[in-house]
């Protein structure tokens, strides 16, 4: 294997293009080809052990993106490299060194038991029997395979066979994982455990980190640097708090009120966005003061029943920037050190003991 | 083709007009469904023209090798036989029909009772809607490629043709009956494969469409004739066509059919009252 | 092709995919055993159709019966055998369509072997050997007068039969990297082939026999070789060494049907589905 150095980047693309010709139908029998770019002028920088989010609507050129990383597609124009390697190149020497999960292309023979097909993947991918059984106990341990180990596949819930589809994608120890839709279609309890388990690979650091996906709550609890694409170009590629500070958003101050009032309080830099509940409930947001700030003055001037902040909310940032007409070009790239931290936010914090009576 | 099925499905008596109205609705939703497939559509009339050759020639090399005649077809018969049978394939549609056997697999089925049409005739309108686009765009090819190609035979007699139109249209009825019995097993079985593999292996050759079935003694052609639906599938209506009998026979095969198709539905009828049984208090 | 070079180190990796194959297979008893039987069954239907045909007349395209199976056996045997081993290739349309190709190129192994061993229908080796079967009863009633060069071209033949057929398999099912639709075309070229060779090829005549004997090369399949067997002159006028050229018409078409596998997955790689 080529080892790269330490700090290479893991994945690399420039100016990365895919074209496809669409035949559309004009009149009754004739077709016209018409080219579309999928994907259209991607640069891209991953190091080893970040964990990006690749998020933007439908038909943005996510899904295009990853399969020219996997060696699946080859691009229009411009370069990519994983691992060092050139994706369609060198197609089989680079699938030793990646993990895909695409959401419904399944890696696992659909008629035998999980236990089958890991023990199949073991040769497929050449791995020696002592690493494949270290690695298959951690995950039973921390996917919870062991209940359904030696059920068909076809027999499976969904949920468990997304469990049994990330350990076949990490049994060979792969330096990057590609996730296109990891929790697309899971219930609560399984998107979960899908999340936590890609927390806990993620915290090591060995592993780098790529998914899709359309649940923004998987970004929030994995990915310290989100990239979002659309129409086939990078719109933002940061942090989280890059782009609420980019795109405005704010925490909101949500205060219950003991005795309803008729005249809400007035807050410096910190305006009332709407009055619920029969006027108990006032929700402020904190555009130049900050959330202590505007407990504060509350409790100064109204009988508080209870409060809570609320972080802004990513969807509707997200919204936002789909909306957004024209792309814009992307700010520089994060570096990795500029991300690392504000790991997990959580969508509502209540403030503990905030009521004064 | 519509008037020819209202007369065997079940009688809904009181509102015939209303009720043949969403027959033909069905039936044209049918037709417009298959013409999406446009190119399979292509891919499938180039595919059976392709074996109307390879058919054809050797056909006709068994006649040359019999003398002229090979049990009892002249050398132009057995090229109007195959041709206009390689059209015909895909209008009865032998193969490839899995439909039901696919609602059941994933429980679609369920919202066919939900539907105030009978779900035989309902799957027998969508099928006779098909039947007529392939009609359209599957007989012509091959026939018209074999009058091109080879010495085709025409009807010499009134109600050839008449007959013909009847027959195809009893053979579409009766190929419909059989393989909506043959899915149907999968409200049984684990899944159908079994039943359409078995299904696929013997209508080829029973219907006649690797060699006519009066090839066969008599010992074993007769029985096949009026024991099973196979040759009205297929034999039949090509019988009828190219004139192999007198008129009396020729009419007296068509009045076979007849007795097939009305058998055959009120089969589908009963499996589908008991599948329907079974989904019912079952839970599928 | 790169994905071939390391062919040796990756034997283990194929064997896996063949014992998942297998095991897959075998967790469908009921099926499996309609299977089986059925497939024996279609070879014994194809055999049969030609005993009918010669019911109704003695000779076809100048052979006689005994003659016209010895055709019918070469063209079996290697038909069925080829069947069995790259067959199941026209699933290829069914990978491209749901998209499940991208799977298999996501792992390590070469794309086409992982498609024939992932699917590889297990239940058609008693058809293959049902089709050799046929060969052997029907050189055995032949009554040739055999000498080493026609032993050895009743092996070569059929051998070089599952190559020719297995190539044509390929070529046809990677059509479908341009045209999902394609539908039952492959199939004209590979059970149309089957029947082409199944008879004298003195039955078929024109631009028809032209293309599909010599433009394709199906009549070098078992025509020829019979001829060569039966020791019979050519009634079409080609000499009797052509009887022997039967491997040297079903490398080039394999290397055809290599070529047209890969450009196809080029093809799939730069439009997607």
């Amino acid at each position: 294997m080529t080892a790269l150095p330490p700090d290479a980047p893991v994945i690399e693309a420039r100016d990365l293009r895919k074209e496809f010709v669409v035949r559309v139908r004009a009149g009754r029998f004739r077709r016209t080809k018409r080219v579309v770019g999928a994907v259209d002028g991607i640069d891209l920088t991953v190091r080893r052990g970040e964990m990006i989010g690749y998020i933007g609507p439908n038909g943005a050129g996510k899904s295009t993106t990853l399969k020219m990383m996997t060696g699946v597609l080859s691009p229009s124009s411009g370069e990519v490299r994983v691992c060092g390697l050139p994706p369609v190149a060198q197609r089989v020497r680079l699938a030793l060194r990646i993990g895909v999960v695409f959401g419904q292309r399944s890696q696992l023979w659909w008629d035998l038991p999980l236990r089958d097909s890991f023990d199949l993947l073991r040769h497929v991918y050449r791995v020696p029997a002592a690493e494949h059984a270290a690695r298959l106990r951690r995950c039973r341990a921390e996917l919870d395979l062991d209940g359904f180990l030696d059920i068909p596949v076809r027999q499976l819930s969904l949920g468990q066979r997304m469990r049994g589809e990330l350990t076949a994608a990490l049994l060979h120890g792969p330096e990057v994982l590609f996730l296109d839709e990891p929790t697309i279609g899971l219930d609560l309890v399984s998107r979960q455990a899908v999340r936590a388990f890609l927390a806990e690979l993620g915290a090591t650091g060995d592993t780098t980190l790529v998914l899709t996906t359309h649940d923004l709550a998987d970004i929030e609890r994995l990915c310290r640097r989100l990239v979002v694409i659309d129409h086939g170009r990078v719109v933002h590629d940061g942090s989280i708090e890059a782009l609420h500070a980019r795109y405005g958003s704010r925490r909101r101050v949500v205060a219950d009120l003991e005795e309803p009032l008729a005249e809400p309080p007035v807050l410096p830099g910190a305006p009332l966005l709407r009055v619920e509940a029969d006027g108990r409930r006032l929700v402020f947001a904190c555009e130049s003061a900050t959330a202590s700030e505007v407990v504060a003055g509350l409790a100064r001037l109204v009988a508080l029943r209870d409060i809570a902040i609320e972080e802004p909310d990513i969807e509707d940032v997200v919204a936002r920037l789909y909306r957004a007409p024209a792309p814009t070009p992307a700010p520089t790239p994060a570096p990795a050190g500029d991300v690392a931290q504000g790991c997990s936010i959580t969508s509502t914090a209540k403030v503990p003991g905030a009521s004064a009576s | 083709m519509g008037s020819v099925t209202a007369t065997v499905a079940p009688p809904i008596g009181r509102n015939i007009i209303p009720w043949f109205r969403t027959f033909a609705a069905i039936t044209g939703s049918g037709f417009r469904r298959y013409s999406t497939y446009r190119q399979a559509t292509v891919a499938g009339a180039f595919t059976n023209t392709v074996f109307g050759f390879l058919r054809c020639y050797v056909l006709l090399a068994v006649a040359a090798g019999a003398g002229g005649v090979a049990a009892g077809y002249s050398p132009a018969q057995l090229a109007t036989f195959v041709w206009v049978g390689q059209g015909l394939l895909a209008v009865v549609l032998l193969w490839r029909w899995t439909d039901l056997a696919d609602r059941i697999r994933t429980g679609e089925v369920a919202s066919d009772l939900l539907r105030p049409v009978h779900p035989v005739v309902s799957y027998l309108a969508t099928d006779l809607g098909r039947a007529g686009y392939a009609l359209l765009t599957r007989f012509l090819p091959p026939v018209l490629t074999g009058l091109l190609f080879f010495d085709l035979v025409l009807p010499s007699r009134w109600q050839t043709v008449p007959l013909f139109v009847l027959s195809v249209g009893l053979a579409v009825v009766i190929c419909f009956g059989c393989r909506f019995l043959v899915n149907a097993t999968a409200y049984w079985l684990y899944d159908a494969r079994g039943a359409m593999i078995l299904w696929t292996l013997s209508s080829g050759v029973l219907a006649g469409l690797y060699f006519p079935l009066r090839f066969l003694p008599d010992w074993a052609a007769v029985p096949l004739w009026l024991a099973t639906p196979f040759p009205s599938l297929l034999q039949t209506p090509l019988d009828v066509l190219v004139e192999r009998d007198g008129a009396g026979i020729q009419a007296g095969m068509v009045g076979v059919q007849v007795l097939w198709a009305g058998l055959i539905l009120l089969a589908c009828r009963r499996v589908q009252r008991r599948a329907e049984r079974k989904l019912v208090v079952q839970g599928g | 092709m790169a994905e071939w070079a390391h062919g040796r180190s990756r034997l283990p990796a194929y064997l896996a995919l063949l014992r998942g194959q297998a095991r897959s297979q075998a967790s469908y008893r009921t099926s499996f055993v309609v299977d089986l039987v059925s497939n024996v069954g279609a070879t014994v239907l194809d055999v049969l159709t030609v005993l009918v045909l010669f019911r109704v007349t003695r000779e076809l395209g100048g052979f006689d019966r005994t003659e016209a199976m010895v055709m019918v056996g070469l063209s079996s045997a290697a038909f069925a055998t080829a069947d069995l081993a790259v067959g199941n290739v026209d699933g290829l349309r069914q990978y491209v369509r749901t998209g499940l190709f991208d799977a298999v190129l996501v792992r390590p192994l070469g794309a086409l072997p992982q498609l024939l061993l992932m699917d590889l229908p297990l239940r058609k080796t008693s058809r293959a050997v049902f089709g050799i079967g046929v060969l052997v009863v029907a050189l055995a009633t032949a009554e040739l007068s055999w000498t080493p060069a026609r032993v050895a071209l009743a092996v070569l033949t059929p051998l070089a039969g599952v190559v020719f057929f297995g190539a044509i398999f390929v070529a046809t099912a990677s059509l479908s990297f341009w045209w999902i639709d394609s539908g039952e075309v492959g199939a004209a070229f590979t059970y149309g082939g089957r029947d082409f060779t199944t008879y004298p090829m003195t039955v078929y005549s024109g631009w028809f026999r032209a293309v599909f004997a010599y433009g394709m090369g199906f009549g070098f399949v078992a025509y020829y070789p019979a001829l060569a067997l039966l020791g019979r002159a050519d009634p079409l006028g080609l000499p009797q060494w052509v009887g022997w050229v039967a491997p040297a018409v079903a490398l080039p078409v394999a290397a055809v049907a290599a070529t047209v596998w890969r450009l196809g997955v080029r093809h799939y790689r730069s439009t997607g589905s």
